[in-house]
């Protein structure tokens, strides 16, 4: 388990956060080392987000958002998918492999995709290996709760 | 509005790596407004700055923060000065003012530029911006209709059209809008186009770059004078 890459999932809480949480009950198998960040919408993500999950040790991230056209918010995941663009550039300029960032669309009925997209995810970053700034694990399991801390402490209220 | 876009992160890296604390300071004004400077973007380019040393073994380089309201003014730099001092470089994400009024203040401090400054313009659309003034000190847009022959012409002509112009485009570059029909559209649509028929005289670049910097200065504002 050790040797998997780290990620970090920023899921849209109405739809990847609702996959993730069917995958589990449908006891789908994915890998383990995934940790999800809820966010009231894709379009939330900033690119400093993504970056400080970079410079905090992560070997990857996912940004997973509704399918184009069924954004809650209408365009956030459109928005977002624009960001990740960006942010990718900004990684192969600082020297990390853009790979490491990737842009998913589901639907929050889509258990099956959610276990899919963190496997296929998990396996490009593997072929990567870790990420030359990841500091010891327990301290990116300790940056792992800070983020979700922080986000959750962001994001209170704004989800009804 | 002053106009920049950012410098690429290698770039930027190479400038500050052999320093041991540096402060990136953003500016509040016109670099915030064109997304390029302001304190979203300096975040963004520390964060990125800071795995760049890092990924060249340069880990141990500080790179902190912070934006300040207008780099081109004095009084606006004051609150930094304290913070400077705890640092051995700056970079300024302001326009090339910027960098340079930081540079005046600080003395003993190396100031590099974070943004490429790219002209006076105007936000065209949500993301892109357009130069639309060279600031040539002596402004004739009445003459032409309200549209700039010298920073919309690409050959700045002052009696065009050029033989290049072709259904509305530049010759320069089929993506540009050829300035002198849109000054010749403009001119009709006020009704003015016989304006158009006399000879335009050649510019007065006295007051342009060519002299040097220029100064505007207000008597009656000044002060201790
Ligand atoms: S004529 Fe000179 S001042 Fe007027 S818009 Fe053109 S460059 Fe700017
Ligand atoms: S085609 Fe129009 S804009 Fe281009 S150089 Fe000639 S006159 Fe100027």
């Amino acid at each position: 388990m050790n040797d998997q890459p780290l990620i970090l999932a920023f899921c849209c809480h109405y739809c990847a956060y609702a996959a993730a949480d069917i995958a589990g009950s449908m006891r789908l198998q994915y890998p383990s080392n995934v940790r999800v960040l809820r966010l009231p919408c894709t379009g939330k993500v900033e690119i400093d987000y993504l970056l400080t999950a970079f410079e905090r040790g992560v070997d990857g991230v996912i940004v997973a958002g509704c399918l184009e056209g069924g954004c809650h918010f209408l365009e956030g995941n459109l928005r977002a998918r624009k960001r990740v663009e960006r942010a990718k550039q900004i990684l192969s300029e600082v020297g990390l492999e853009p790979e490491r960032l990737e842009m998913y669309n589901l639907s929050s009925a889509e258990g099956n995709r959610f276990a899919e997209i963190v496997t296929e995810m998990s396996e490009q970053v593997a072929k990567l290996g870790p990420s030359p700034l990841r500091p010891d694990r327990n301290t990116v399991e300790q940056n792992f709760r800070e983020m979700t801390q922080q986000a959750e402490a962001t994001i209170a209220g704004e989800i009804q | 509005m002053i106009v920049a876009d950012r410098k690429n992160v290698q770039e930027i890296r190479d400038m500050i790596k052999d320093h041991d604390r540096v402060l990136l300071v953003g500016c509040g004004t016109c670099v915030t407004v064109c997304l390029a400077g302001g304190e979203r973007e300096v975040g963004i380019l520390g964060s990125a700055l800071r795995m760049a040393l890092k990924l060249i073994g340069r880990g141990n380089v500080v790179v902190d923060e912070c934006t300040i309201e207008r780099q081109c003014e004095d009084a606006f730099i004051d609150i930094l000065a304290t913070r400077v001092s705890e640092y051995d470089a700056v970079v300024s994400f302001g326009c090339g003012a910027g960098v340079q009024a930081l540079a005046e203040r600080f003395g003993k401090m190396p100031v590099y530029p974070g943004l490429n400054t790219q002209f006076i313009g105007i936000l065209e659309s949500q993301g892109v911006w357009t130069e639309k003034c060279a600031g040539c000190g002596n402004c004739r847009l009445g003459e032409f209709a309200g549209i700039c022959p010298i920073t919309r012409c690409a050959k700045h002509m002052f009696n065009g059209p050029c033989g290049g112009s072709r259904d509305g485009k530049c010759e320069v570059n089929p993506d540009l809008e050829c300035g002198w029909q849109l000054i010749y559209d403009r001119a009709c649509a006020l009704g003015i186009l016989e304006r158009l028929g006399a000879i335009a005289e050649p510019h007065d670049w006295s007051t342009g770059l060519d002299g040097g910097p220029r100064k505007v200065v207000r008597e009656d504002q000044r002060i201790n004078t």
